[in-house]
């Protein structure tokens, strides 16, 4: 900071020199020129940092894919959802909910370390501290005042601790979540 | 790069291989570093994911089945074929394309194990592999996925442990060193499963296993793995006043395990299902094994469950209407696994027989029978002798006891997940404990059931180092050639044959036999075959010993060994005499050599892996 905030007496002393070599240099006339009218940065103003503006970026579908390729592979995910269900009586629903349920969960015991976000029981009373992550905790209903906040835990909310998918290879297409299987 | 950095354990197993390490730098007296070294392999085509157990099968895939980026291995190779958790999907939905039990081919007496005989089942069209070949497949890529994760450290320059079924005979072991040094791996030492399984057992009780065992216990190994059966016994002696382990008697190869139980309750579902009107195809059925398995966990974990729901999914991709429901009950689980695997019999009890003719047969020889304790029973009694030349040990077992009495119990391999089971066959050896006297027999408990092999195997490599307790034995068997004796020839008669010890029992590795005083003859130029004997139960006969006459209890025949002298500067069929020499190799097979009278050259002789005896 000391360079770029100099005391009064080194401006002044910058003042004559820039002028004097305004006066005899002309490419550093032009310079100064530019300077002068805000065509030039040369260095940010310290301690204002503009706020950035936060992209939105698209998520990769790649592993997205390869979860519901999954959960397909394991647990008829995509077979589940896209029947008609209308049709089906609760038994027989409830043997292919079996399937699913066995082969999805074994996925995500799997590939996923998942755990609650709060470890206390749904239904007791908590308090907030300042600073909590509002990304990890919503807060609903007589949203008002200052934290700490107290209030009930409706849920205990999930975090992904940690996430293994299998390694693809170069090339290869994620977007067919399970091959057509033709026997001969 | 030549130090040595770890010590490598590779279970080369029926149903799955895995593989461990101790790292021998960092490691002191009881203090161990070691760990399972994760293995990648495709788990889906195109996806490749580390697992702890690489399953033993190789899928042969038609060369339009998989493009080539859809199996392409972390270590930029996409080979032809396919190992693992890929090949073992792939195959339950191609099965003629699927090499599986690669092991139990290689110790098959009754197939060429150097021909490409498998899958059996294929095509014409497909190229077949041989068992050798298939485990040459399966510890290429073990080797591959070490050196991917070790560049610094290759698995060729490193310690490896390998690690054989007790029951395999010298022409098996041999296959299977082979196929270890054709993918490199000559820094090799082979170790017993049952033996790695108690060294495992040391590692993992922290040093506290001297106070667990005491002098003259019987240590009983059942290693029931996915494919095998191993038993083994392990003696605590004394020297010096510290305590030395013993191995005194190993079991026959017995074609039983984990998966012929899983098939069996997905086989009495599907007669269930069948006498409801429902007909299962192979693909269903693959699901409902699937299933079964599931649920037997289930119920073999939780005694208040009486019955589990299965379902077999439909192979379309309507689940909701085509998936098929039933239930496994605990009384089916009873009657077929508890019962019929692990029946209550009594000491007495033996196995049913196979008759010798049905090897020969294009087929894997399964257990005849499967009752596990039966096989048990008969190893226990053949082996009523095993600790006589013991120091100390005759004296606790009582006059007219029928067979050996193990005071200890240590048991491996996943179907001992299932706790009743485990319980199940304590219980039957305890009653036929109690039945001659004797005290029970204690649980050592605290194994890794799964990858137990692998990780003693690793520890192994660490103690022959000199980093802890050995366990001592040598060979398990006396090893004989046929000779044909010198009685008159009675005509219309075989000429009687007669055994000449050439091995004695317990020769430890890296020992030579001497030579047998009695002389063969070779014919110059043309492959010579003798008959080939083993016995695990005479363990006093010295090299030289002739038996006129044995029992096939007492003396069992190997498949013969062949002998060819090269010509050179010899007349093609002259005879030459030569005496048979064994020796037990560095890495643990055994080799025999035939000695001529005169001059220092001496020839190899080879077991007949063809399988024509």
């Amino acid at each position: 900071m000391s360079d770029s905030k100099s005391n009064f007496f080194s401006r002044l002393a910058l003042a004559l020199r820039a002028g004097w070599r305004a006066l005899v240099d002309g490419d550093f006339a032009g310079d100064l020129q530019r300077l002068e009218q805000g065509g030039w940065t040369l260095s940010a103003p310290a301690g204002v940092e503009p706020p950035k503006p936060i992209a939105l970026r698209d998520a990769p579908p790649d592993s997205a894919l390869q979860l519901l390729a999954l959960l397909q592979q394991e647990g008829r995910f995509v077979d589940f959802l896209e029947e008609n269900v209308t049709a089906y009586s609760d038994a027989d629903m409830g043997g292919a909910a079996r399937v699913v349920h066995e082969g999805c969960r074994k996925v995500i015991r799997d590939y996923l370390q998942i755990e609650p976000v709060r470890e206390e029981a749904e239904g007791v009373r908590l308090t907030l501290p300042a600073g909590f992550d509002a990304a990890a905790v919503r807060l609903t209903g007589n949203v008002v005042g200052q934290p700490p906040f107290t209030g009930t835990l409706m849920h205990r909310g999930w975090r992904v601790r940690q996430m293994t998918l299998p390694k693809v290879a170069e090339g290869h297409d994620v977007r067919v979540l399970a091959p057509a299987e033709v026997e001969l | 790069m030549s130090e040595v950095r770890y010590a490598v354990g590779i279970d080369l197993g029926t149903t799955h291989c895995v593989m461990a390490a101790v790292d021998l730098a960092a490691s002191d007296r009881d203090a161990v570093v070691e760990r399972i070294a994760a293995i990648p392999q495709l788990t889906a085509p195109g996806a490749v994911e580390e697992r702890l157990m690489l399953p033993s099968f190789l899928y042969l895939p038609h060369p339009d089945e998989l493009r080539v980026e859809d199996r392409v291995l972390p270590w930029g190779e996409s080979p032809p074929f396919v190992v693992g958790e890929l090949a073992r999907t792939m195959g339950g939905r191609t099965p003629i394309r699927l090499v599986a039990s690669a092991k139990s081919w290689l110790c098959h007496p009754g197939v060429d194990r150097r021909a490409a005989i498998l899958p059996v089942e294929a095509p014409e069209e497909v190229a077949r592999v041989s068992p050798l070949q298939a485990s040459m497949h399966y510890l290429g890529h073990l080797r591959a996925a070490w050196d991917q994760q070790h560049p610094e450290a290759l698995l060729t320059e490193q310690e490896v442990v390998l690690t054989v079924p007790a029951s395999f005979d010298p022409a098996a072991r041999e296959l299977t060193a082979e196929a270890a040094a054709a993918v490199g791996l000559h820094h090799l030492v082979l170790l017993e499963e049952p033996q790695a399984a108690l060294y495992h057992w040391i590692l993992a009780s922290g040093g506290e296993w001297r106070k667990q065992v005491r002098v003259s216990d019987i240590i009983l190994v059942v290693d029931l793995g996915g494919g095998t059966a191993d038993f083994s016994l392990i003696a605590v002696t004394e020297r010096d006043g510290s305590l030395e382990l013993v191995r005194v008697a190993v079991g026959d190869h017995i074609l039983l395990g984990g998966d012929n139980m899983d098939l069996a309750l997905a086989h009495a579902v599907r007669t269930k299902l069948a006498e409801q009107g429902t007909q299962l195809d192979a693909w269903q059925l693959q699901g409902l094994t699937h299933g079964c398995r599931n649920a037997k966990e289930i119920l073999l974990s939780d005694a208040r469950v009486e019955s589990v729901p299965v379902v077999v999914p439909s192979r379309g991709s309507r689940l909701i209407g085509g998936t098929l429901r039933t239930e496994l009950t605990r009384d089916e689980v009873t009657r077929n696994l508890v019962e019929g695997f692990f029946p209550k019999v009594d000491a007495a009890a033996r196995p049913a027989a196979r008759a010798r003719a049905a090897l020969t047969k294009l087929g894997l020889p399964y257990a005849q029978d499967a009752a596990m304790p039966r096989h048990l029973a008969a190893f226990l009694a053949r082996q009523v002798d095993a600790t006589r030349d013991l120091e100390g040990f005759m004296a606790q077992l009582p006059t007219g006891a029928t067979f050996l009495h193990p005071t200890a119990v240590l048991f491996n391999g996943g179907v001992f997940k299932a706790e009743p089971l485990l319980e199940r066959t304590l219980g039957v050896l305890n009653d036929w404990l109690a039945a001659e006297g004797a005290p029970p027999a204690r649980l050592l408990a605290g194994i890794d059931l799964d990858l137990a092999v692998a990780r003693g195997a690793a520890y192994y490599g660490y103690v022959r180092r000199g980093g802890g307790v050995r366990i001592r034995g040598g060979t398990a068997k006396a090893y004989y050639v046929g000779v044909e004796s010198a009685m008159p020839a009675v005509p219309g008669l075989e000429p009687p044959i007669e055994a000449l010890c050439i091995a004695p029992f317990g020769m430890e590795e890296g020992t030579q036999a001497q030579l047998p005083p009695q002389e063969v003859g070779l014919v110059v130029g043309e492959p010579v075959r003798f008959r080939f004997f083993g016995s695990s139960v005479r363990r006093t006969d010295q090299v030289g010993t002739v038996l006129e006459q044995w029992t096939p209890d007492e003396v069992e025949e190997l498949e013969e060994i062949e002998a060819t002298l090269p010509a050179e500067d010899r007349q093609p069929g002259e005879v030459v005499p030569v005496r048979l020499q064994a020796a037990v190799t560095e890495v643990g097979t055994l080799r025999l050599e035939a000695v001529p009278r005169i001059g220092a050259e001496t020839w190899k002789v080879e077991f007949d892996v063809r399988g024509e005896g």
